[in-house]
């Protein structure tokens, strides 16, 4: 367990020193831009891929914690201008507690009702955000700007180290969520997802299990929605909209379900598909639909997922080809058992 | 919130009437897109999130037929029929692949197929509302029921929607076609056995919720106004029904329509920003209590 760790750690150190470097090779502000919003969604869609990936829980209301990460953030800002990295916390701690109470009604559905509650709770959130005007400003959605005092000597007004902030709270969250994957939770949770009922037999809490993946993939999901509010300084409505929830969904789905970085680079994918496509074509969702079918019905998985199962195809055929040079079928079992473990 | 406004209607016979009337309107037209959602859910078991879509395309086509020949049967007519053929193609083309696959899949196909008919419908009648405007026949003083007031056209439009739901129910409890499609919806590997060409069957079945999908876009293109994102809300909407009804459920698509309904209109008395909010509380409080909705099976 522990070489893996640290192994991940020194693959983040080096993720993040790559990132801090990239703004030096251009002066334009778009690509800082990009990774801004890279982080918000990555973080965002990670989570999601807790659940469905690893939990085998399909929500499509994941958005409501993005939204309420970005909303409750944006309000304890504006309200009491405590420190940013008090105001992360508590908002951290808020998200934990309307996970609890939602994931405690949600967890216990199948498949598509549990898709589905998800989806009441968080357009009952968006109504209630439209609908309480005074604190989050309705369908203006919340406006007047995040205030961003200085502390430890960061300044997150300047652009420049709100990328680098945002850079930093993408890899440690992602290290986070990694850790959880490769722990022992994270392992009972891919056997809840596998096969409830023997998870049971086995003694093994299946509702305590599916809700503190829910907790951890809100609380993930809200730090996502606090980047996003720090970038767009304010909050709108759009960010507990089920339409968030889908774009979520679909990036977990583009980059694949069963890498780690898999939603990372749905993410990065369909950034780039959408700021290309809004820039070459009028008709943005027919070139983005179009684009969506062809991966779902072409590709039937997540580019990550089809390179990975690739590449293990083509290193299973190397080793059988190997094995009947040398006679022996050990390797290829050894092989086996190595992939049930991943 | 304003429980004044909501208490005030309930003492009073006219508004009562009044807002009833609208409820069951929204009431039967939910159930006509609702119904063709769960009987999809049932026998193919996949969660057409397209499905407003055709509501919408059905609304927009009574809209265009209407302006060209100034019919309303015929724009009714057009509106069905179109939505119906649209939905084979969609069905044979995109929805074929995915049937048994897993639902993130289903999710997927189905999103891209929404991003894609409403820029379609954006092409075509360009992206602003427009409104299609009363038929002659309905332009006639409103009635008085009991002090409400209730325009004939909502007579029609709640009489016609529940013919449909009487032919429907007979249809599928007492013809060849009715006992097949809930053999399927039970079994398609032993229907299929027994010599029934499922893939038809689908076809269908699908074609038949996309034409009553397209009949409720034609029935409420004079009553609300089309924009190329307006299959969205019912959808919503619909599926809250079939899920409070139970899904696969016709009786419960028929509750749970009017149900939604009248929550929509007393509710938007009461509490006029949380209209929506209620919906989603009432689809939250049955799933709670009972996981597989009011009229569902247990789900296996």
């Amino acid at each position: 367990m522990k070489r893996p760790a640290l192994r991940d750690v020194l693959f983040g150190l080096v993720a993040f020193l790559i990132l801090a470097a990239l703004p030096l090779l251009t002066t334009s502000s778009a690509l800082v831009d990009f990774v801004i919003r890279c982080a918000a969604l990555g973080l965002f869609a990670t989570s999601l891929n807790l659940l469905v990936g690893y939990g085998g829980m399909v929500s499509f209301g994941h958005g409501l914690f993005f939204g309420m990460g970005a909303y409750s953030f944006g309000i304890i800002m504006q309200r009491t201008g405590m420190p940013i990295p008090l105001a992360i916390l508590l908002t951290l701690v808020v998200a934990a507690i309307v996970a609890l109470a939602v994931g405690a009604i949600c967890v216990r559905l199948k498949e598509i009702y549990f898709a589905f509650v998800t989806l009441a709770f968080q357009m009952l959130v968006h109504s209630m955000i439209i609908a309480w005007v005074p604190v989050t400003g309705g369908d203006q959605g919340l406006r007047g700007g995040i205030p961003r005092p200085s502390f430890l000597g960061i300044n997150l007004a300047d652009q420049k180290q709100l990328y680098l902030f945002s850079a930093a709270l993408l890899v440690l969250g992602l290290l986070a969520m990694r850790h959880i994957v490769s722990s022992p939770f994270g392992y009972t949770l891919r056997m809840v997802r596998d096969n409830p009922t023997r998870a049971g037999f086995l003694g093994i809490d299946v509702y305590r299990t599916r809700l503190t993946a829910f907790v951890l993939a809100g609380v993930f999901a809200s730090l996502g929605g606090v980047i996003m509010s720090l970038f767009v300084s304010g909050a709108y409505p759009e960010f507990a909209f089920w339409t968030m929830s889908g774009e979520a969904v679909f990036i977990v789905m583009l980059g694949g379900t069963a890498a780690f970085l898999g939603p990372m680079v749905g993410t990065v994918l369909l950034l780039l598909l959408n700021d290309f496509v809004t820039r070459v074509a009028e008709h943005h969702g027919l070139v983005l639909g179009t684009v969506i079918l062809l991966f779902a019905l072409g590709l039937r998985k997540g580019l990550l997922d089809f390179v990975m199962d690739w590449r293990e195809a083509r290193r299973t055929r190397a080793q059988a080809n190997s094995d009947r040079i040398a006679g022996t079928n050990t390797i290829q079992a050894s092989d086996k058992m190595e992939r049930v473990a991943t | 919130m304003d429980l004044n406004a909501l208490t005030e209607c309930l003492s009073s016979t006219s508004c009562m009437v009044t807002q009833a009337t609208s409820g069951f309107i929204i009431g039967m037209l939910l159930f006509l897109v609702a119904v063709g959602l769960t009987l999809i859910f049932g026998v193919m078991k996949i969660v057409n999130f397209t499905h407003g879509a055709f509501y919408m395309i059905g609304a927009y086509l009574a809209m265009t037929v209407f302006q060209a020949t100034g019919s309303y049967t015929l724009a009714l007519l057009g509106a069905a029929v179109g939505a119906c053929l649209f939905g084979v193609v969609v069905e044979r083309f995109f929805m074929q692949r995915i049937y048994g696959g897993n639902v993130l899949m289903q999710l997927l196909v189905c999103y891209a197929l929404v991003l894609i008919l409403d820029d379609l419908v954006r092409i075509v009648w360009g992206p602003e509302f427009k409104s299609m405007g009363m038929p002659d026949a309905f332009r006639v003083p409103p009635l008085f029921i009991m002090g409400g007031v209730v325009p004939p056209f909502y007579l029609f439009l709640i009489a016609a929607a529940l013919v449909i739901a009487v032919i429907l129910g007979l249809a599928i409890s007492r013809t060849r076609f009715g006992k097949t499609i809930r053999a399927a919806a039970h079994n398609p590997a032993m229907v299929s056995v027994l010599g029934i060409n499922t893939g038809l069957l689908f076809t269908g079945v699908f074609a038949l919720g996309c034409l009553l999908a397209g009949l409720a876009g034609g029935l409420a293109a004079p009553v609300r106004s089309l924009t190329p994102g307006m299959g969205f809300s019912i959808l919503i909407e619909s599926f809250i029904v079939t899920v409070i009804g139970g899904m696969g459920s016709i009786l419960g698509a028929l509750v749970g329509a009017v149900l939604i309904g009248l929550i929509r209109t007393f509710g938007a008395l009461g509490f006029p920003l949380f209209t929506e909010a209620l919906m989603y509380l009432a689809m939250a409080i049955v799933l709670i209590v009972k996981p597989s909705g009011l009229f569902g099976r247990e789900a296996a």
